[in-house]
């Protein structure tokens, strides 16, 4: 037994705590070199993550056990002031279900990632997360130097809702064990996520398992005519940015 | 219960105009559409701490209901009640679809509508005069516009069921912040394809 009547022994007890423990991250996924992998972390019930991402990186979020919530809210990053719009995100593609090729927009009119592929089929645009899920964004949000009037309508995933025609939303719980959403990332973003559980569905979350890797030929297979004009507007702003830096 | 009430505030707010005002706690806010089928974009602000504002999201999940009708209580993202609609001559409208902007015209009808005027423009025109921006701008309430959510998710903006004279009111269950867009969108039928004047009138 580790003394800890001085500071010697304080460290000494300290210091074996994260030789003693076992922490668990996600798997690598098959077929990627895991030393390209630039973020792997198992967020668990009630844990958040607050992450800077480059442009052109795939981030996979995925559902372990079949259990968790993932609140997702994004901004840009170095300009926080553009933000997911998640009205826009479901009125401009005409959809409110996400599935792959659905971009997330930005309030700017602009693609700050788009669902690449998508295994779950049980995510939610419209209830938001409970209180507790919405504090768990306001810290991440802190963390990053926002406040919570910067943390707008976020977006649900792994656990859905559905819309009757007369307006009643209905909670789809959900989707298989082992289920994975990717996006890939079209300018710097900051990504706020909580994992905590969704209004309709209040039972407790799971682990939430959040990778990253970068993946800058990776395309969307989208050819709307909303989608063709927001990746134009989103590459304009990122063509003339480029100016900003000062040449070597 | 005919308790006579009495007019504070009695404005025609312009086709394509911002509005805004206080409404206090127990006053009662009457939107009337004079003219038919014209959206009014609505964001609403707790008037002593104007971060504690309207959540599309918290209203719909409390209510497990996206439409707004009578009864609707129109909630913070903390779950307070900032106004309850306490008539309604319409039946449905919406809190989904969000504020018309330049850049979301661009997206959905082509570059040539980037300088029309919008919704956005028209919310940060009121929010500024009151010390908001557009950090404070989320995802609003569309009176008299119609959005329907097919059972494919399929959604958008179609005719709405309003008609000339058609009202609605809001009862203040705390002192409110009231932002209104007029909404000038001229490319889908939230307007009939032509903006016209609407009716503010507080009562106490």
């Amino acid at each position: 037994m580790t003394n800890t009547h001085s500071p010697a022994g304080a460290r000494a007890h300290a210091r074996a705590q994260a030789e003693a423990a076992t922490p668990t991250t996600p798997d690598t996924p098959p077929g990627l070199d895991p030393t390209t992998i630039l973020v792997a972390q198992r967020i668990p019930p009630g844990g958040y993550a607050n992450i800077v991402l480059g442009r052109g990186t795939r981030i996979r979020l995925a559902d372990p056990s079949g259990t968790t919530c993932a609140h997702l809210f994004l901004l840009r990053a170095e300009s926080p002031w553009e933000r997911l719009n998640v009205a826009d995100t479901v009125k401009v593609p005409w959809q409110a279900y996400l599935s792959a090729g659905h971009p997330l927009l930005s309030d700017q009119g602009r693609v700050l990632a788009t669902v690449l592929t998508d295994t779950s089929g049980h995510h939610d645009t419209l209830c938001g997360p409970t209180t507790d899920g919405r504090h768990q964004l306001h810290l991440a949000a802190a963390k990053e130097g926002l406040e919570p009037r910067d943390v707008g309508p976020s977006i649900a995933l792994f656990r859905g809702a559905r819309v009757a025609p007369n307006g009643a939303i209905e909670s789809t719980g959900n989707g298989d064990a082992g289920a994975t959403i990717d996006l890939l990332v079209h300018l710097p973003l900051t990504l706020l996520v909580a994992n905590a559980p969704h209004p309709l569905d209040d039972r407790p979350t799971g682990d939430l398992d959040l990778l990253a890797w970068p993946a800058p030929a990776d395309r969307a297979g989208n050819d709307d005519p909303e989608y063709r004009r927001a990746v134009e507007n989103t590459e304009a702003a990122w063509t003339a940015a480029l100016n900003r830096e000062v040449p070597a | 219960m005919t308790a006579t009430r009495t007019a504070v505030l009695d404005e025609t707010v312009p086709a394509r105009a911002p509005w805004s005002a206080i409404v206090r706690a127990g006053d009662q806010l009457d939107v009337i559409d004079l003219h038919g089928n014209q959206a009014v974009d609505c964001l609403l602000y707790s008037a002593a701490d104007r971060t504690d504002r309207y959540s599309a999201q918290a209203t719909i999940a409390a209510q497990r209901n996206i439409f707004l009708t009578t009864g609707s209580v129109l909630r913070t993202e903390g779950g307070t009640p900032l106004m309850t609609v306490v008539a309604d001559e319409v039946g449905n409208h919406d809190t989904i679809a969000g504020a018309c902007s330049q850049e979301s015209n661009t997206l959905r009808y082509g570059h040539h509508t980037r300088h029309q005027h919008a919704c956005v423009e028209n919310f940060l025109t009121a929010a500024l005069e009151w010390g908001l921006g557009k950090r404070d701008l989320v995802s609003n309430i569309n009176w008299f516009m119609n959005v329907p959510v097919e059972p494919d998710g399929t959604l958008g903006i179609v005719d709405g069921l309003s008609a000339p004279g058609k009202k609605l009111t809001l009862r203040a269950e705390i002192d409110t912040l009231v932002l209104v867009s007029n909404c000038p969108q001229i490319n889908n039928p939230c307007n009939g394809f032509d903006p016209t004047p609407v009716r503010m009138v507080v009562t106490r």
